[in-house]
């Protein structure tokens, strides 16, 4: 029974993101845009941890030995400066979701496996929002790159 | 007629439900002249707000002497407003008039000749073509050129240099309407028409001041209201307005909880069974989705939330529940402040949910701020492509690339067009080099304005402004065109119901003024830029021609011109597009067979997530459209990002008043307006007053945390804890040209993350008495801004 495993990985997941849209958020203040939508965003990665929290209850969210095997993602700690650091800063966060995005539909499957409707409800809530936020990031990424990578000095 | 300062909506003439509005013809001459004097009459529509009242100008002796209303027109039945009557031709002829081109040396701005003038724009804009590419220009336009200026600027930016960098002050007006109208139905496109207040059983207006913002559809309103069978009217503003005041129902929302008390309504029609099922399940798609969202708004939460009372909500969505035809506008009240596009989608989602669309009396009016932005949104000058076209389609890019004999890869379709706010982010970036602003006045109309006068006196900014008057972003200029003015060109243009007019020229413009058309075409030859076959990319004699070139564009889409002409035009009075071979009388209203333009292939856009912005894409738009059907987009209400607190513990928000439009260039100049709301002023209810140590004309201090106004306190009927300003008012008017008069002083840098319109209706400030006042402030008693009377909740 592995499950365990993923699921804390999920939730040290989420909290990495969390504080990386906060990050990433304050540290480009001058964008409202972005500003504003990696608030929003954050607190959906808080309340996926919210719901979580039951099924951590029943499942544990970590075994003895395992931690070492663990995928890890490091977290965005500061942001850049320059002309590329709004995009590079953005890019950053786009591995980040997809590494959780990947994580949900791998949870999902064994959810589904082992019949947890429980599990089932929080994966299909939360992959949901995973999805917007890389089409979100996508957007906003190809809005910028032509500039930055063209124009900005 | 009456004196128009005073009775600003003139005599009723009421009209019943099914009748038409009857005529009354309003008419100012020049002081001291009859019909006799006037040598000939030339034919028009007004552009002083966005309502489009066909007029006539009188003309003497080469000059503009008098403004007639045409009785014909369908627009205004003979009526003017306020600003027509005494601010059209009243505001161009003042000896500010810019009437030389004018360059930069050594600091100052200076006369010169047009040849010098161009010279200088061409030179840095090659120099920056060279050094930086297209992605170096910006072109920032407006909502008051004409029809054929669009079209130009539109094709000269997108195939002559190839930057996605345009946009217009239509961003800040009308950005929300085009983009409710392209999530719920799939293209832009008025559903709904002026006729439609003849016909209805009850009207809704949100967040529309609309006996200020448009004076003679708000006279059609009150001739319905003072006739037999009036129908039922709600309001929703903070605002005691005039609209307000008429109201069965008045909603006076907190700023900012718009979408709170959209989701409580759209709930309270699923809750009491006051749905059409049929046309829903034939038309629409997401109604589950769309039940969900709303499901948790009951009128007490609402009630709660927006701080009204759940009986009025119920009583607001009876009314739109059980009416038989029902009107709804909607304006910058729901556009300019959070949620825009959410809010305003639910305004259409209400609409669906009932079937009232395409039929007299169901019209759905998302209405404009400025009279020609319309035709900024058709000809892709702003933030779309000209047609109704989908920058995302590349069939429809490869259409335009044919129509202009282009090459597809120059036009600027691999990502969204960007918007006003980020264009001037790039510029305060340096990242463009080269700004051209055509009409419009971002130093007083733009949020946050300290960080506006930065970005516009950057030193690797080369401006470009074009203008009647030396505004006040004209003084940061590198260039300054001097341009003429409405009865001073000839041009065509579109109002908020897809009537089109033409307004010819009647005078020749002032010195060396030119038009805009002239400039644009000007600069596209000096430039050189060629087609395919090296034939010029412009080729066009004068405006008849643009015209011309325009209803090929237009062809087959929803904007269709292909019926129109300029000789069709005259003579005429307003024809509503699309206007076609088989439909050339015009067509009143749009979906009346309730087909709705979301396939694939033919839509303007593939829809955002309207919480972020995130575009839908192309695979999975096709994935879940079902061709024909409207969506129905839907969105949880979440508090804006600026709220009161303990320091800023006001709300703050800005509109217009009746006698001015936007920043006062020419209603400024008026003598007549100016006399009528000659200096700013914020208004305050009478307890938040009293909690400022404030009285009426006393002088005091909004701050945000953005800056700072300094003006006289109207006490009025605003509702408590709220704080409006007219944001008219700038600087070029003032002797000390302090920095303490201008409404975006204290607005925030943020938009809406589909329709990027700006939130100049949601900040937070606090208020501080300076001084005592030597007598009441000069805010109008005619309007919304009347002193209190008591009707406040």
């Amino acid at each position: 029974m592995k499950l365990p495993v993923y699921i804390g990985l999920l939730d040290e997941a989420e909290a990495t993101l969390a504080s990386s849209f906060r990050v990433v958020a304050d540290g480009h203040g001058d964008e409202p845009d972005v500003h504003f939508i990696l608030q929003t965003f954050a607190k959906k990665c808080d309340a996926h941890r919210e719901a979580l929290k039951p099924v951590i209850g029943r499942y544990g969210e970590d075994v003895e030995g395992e931690e070492e095997r663990r995928l890890t993602a490091n977290g965005v700690k500061e942001v850049r400066s320059g002309p590329l650091a709004l995009m590079l800063d953005l890019q950053d966060l786009y591995v980040l979701v997809n590494h959780i995005d990947v994580t949900w539909m791998m949870v999902g499957q064994a959810a589904k496996g082992g019949r947890d409707k429980e599990l089932q409800g929080v994966v299909e809530q939360c992959e949901d929002d995973s999805e917007l936020q890389i089409r979100w990031l996508q957007t906003r990424m190809k809005q910028a790159a032509p500039q930055a990578l063209l124009v900005a000095e | 007629m009456t004196d128009r300062i005073a009775d600003i909506w003139g005599e009723r003439t009421p009209h019943g439900s099914g009748q038409a509005w009857p005529e009354r013809v309003d008419q100012v001459l020049a002081e001291g002249l009859t019909d006799g004097d006037v040598d000939r009459w030339v034919q028009s529509a007004c552009v002083l707000c966005s309502n489009g009242c066909g007029c006539d100008i009188a003309v003497k002796d080469g000059k503009m002497v008098g403004i007639r209303g045409r009785r014909e027109d369908r627009v205004n039945r003979g009526r003017l407003g306020p600003k027509g009557l005494y601010g059209s031709w009243q505001g161009e002829d003042h000896r500010d008039r810019l009437t030389r081109p004018l360059v930069r040396v050594d600091g100052e701005l200076v006369e010169t000749d047009w040849d010098t003038a161009m010279g200088r724009i061409v030179a840095r804009s090659r120099e920056l073509l060279a050094s930086k590419g297209p992605l170096s220009h910006g072109f920032y336009t407006s909502g008051q050129l004409f029809l054929e200026e669009y079209y130009a600027l539109g094709m000269l930016g997108k195939a002559g240099i190839g930057t996605p960098h345009m946009d217009g002050n239509t961003r800040l007006c009308t950005a929300t309407a085009a983009a409710a109208l392209k999530e719920s139905f799939g293209a832009d496109g008025q559903p709904g028409s002026y006729a439609d207040v003849d016909e209805c059983s009850a009207v809704f207006l949100y967040g529309h001041n609309m006996a200020e913002t448009q004076t003679v559809l708000w006279s059609r309103v009150l001739d319905r209201l003072d006739g037999p069978n009036p129908p039922k009217l709600v309001c929703v503003d903070p605002r005691d307005t005039e609209v307000a005041r008429r109201a069965d129902v008045h909603l006076a929302v907190h700023p900012g909880t718009n979408l709170a008390l959209m989701n409580g309504l759209v709930r309270e029609l699923f809750a009491n069974g006051w749905i059409d099922e049929a046309y829903i399940a034939e038309h629409t798609a997401n109604v589950d989705r769309l039940r969900s969202v709303v499901e948790p708004w009951t009128p007490e939460k609402v009630a709660e939330t927006c701080g009204v009372e759940a009986a009025d909500v119920r009583r607001a969505a009876e009314i739109f529940g059980t009416e038989s035809r029902v009107l709804s506008t909607v304006l910058q009240g729901f556009y300019q402040s959070a949620h825009a596009t959410a809010s305003a989608c639910q305004v259409n989602n209400l609409h669906l949910l009932r079937g009232m669309l395409g039929k007299p009396g169901c019209g759905l009016l998302q209405m404009n701020g400025q009279p020609t932005a319309q035709n900024n949104r058709e000809c892709g000058a702003d933030g779309d492509l000209p047609g109704f076209r989908n920058w995302e389609n590349p069939q429809h890019v490869r259409d335009l690339a044919r129509l202009w004999n282009v090459d597809p890869g120059i036009i600027p379709d691999w990502a969204p067009p960007t918007h006003a706010l980020q264009i001037f982010r790039y510029v305060e970036q340096g990242s463009i080099g080269l700004l051209w602003i055509s009409a419009t006045n971002p130093a007083v109309s733009m949020p946050q304005l300290e960080r506006i006068r930065h970005i516009l006196g950057r030193d690797s900014l080369f401006l470009v402004v074009q203008d009647i008057y030396l505004t006040e972003t004209a003084q940061y200029a590198d260039v300054v065109l001097p341009c003429a003015a409405w009865g001073e060109k000839t041009g065509t243009f579109t109002n908020a119901d897809r009537t089109v007019h033409l307004s010819e020229k009647a005078v020749d413009p002032p010195g060396e003024a030119r038009s805009d058309l002239d400039v644009f075409l000007d600069y596209a030859r000096r430039m050189g830029f060629k087609d395919k076959d090296g034939q010029p990319l412009l080729d066009w004699s004068g405006p008849e021609d643009g015209f011309e070139a325009w209803k090929e564009c237009s062809r087959g889409r929803p904007c269709d011109y292909t019926g129109l002409s300029y000789d069709k035009l005259r003579g005429s009075s307003g024809i509503q597009w699309p206007c076609t071979a088989e439909q050339p009388a015009g067509t009143e209203r749009l979906y009346t067979d309730a087909r709705f333009p979301t396939a694939p292939e033919y839509c303007e856009s593939f829809g955002h997530d309207i919480l972020t912005g995130a575009t839908t894409g192309e695979t999975q738009y096709k994935a879940t459209v079902e061709p024909g059907k409207a969506w129905l987009k839907a969105l949880d209400y979440t508090p804006p990002h600026e709220e009161p607190d303990a320091e800023y513990p006001l709300r703050y928000t800005t509109g217009r008043t009746a006698y001015h439009f936007h920043t006062r260039t020419k209603t400024g100049r008026s003598r007549r307006l100016n006399g009528a709301a000659p200096e700013p002023w914020m208004e305050m209810s009478v307890e938040d007053a009293a909690r400022a140590g404030c009285q009426e004309g006393d002088i005091a201090r909004v701050t945000s945390r953005r800056g700072s106004l300094e003006v006289p306190v109207r006490v009025g009927d605003i509702r408590p804890g709220t704080v409006f300003a007219p944001f008219h008012y700038g600087y070029w008017d003032t002797p000390d040209g302090g920095r303490h008069r201008a409404a975006n002083e204290l607005t925030v840098t943020e938009w809406d993350p589909v329709s990027k319109q700006p939130l100049f209706k949601n900040a937070a400030v606090r208020v501080e008495k300076l001084r005592s006042g030597d007598g009441p402030s000069k805010a109008p008693d005619t309007t919304a801004s009347r002193r209190a009377t008591g009707a406040q909740r």
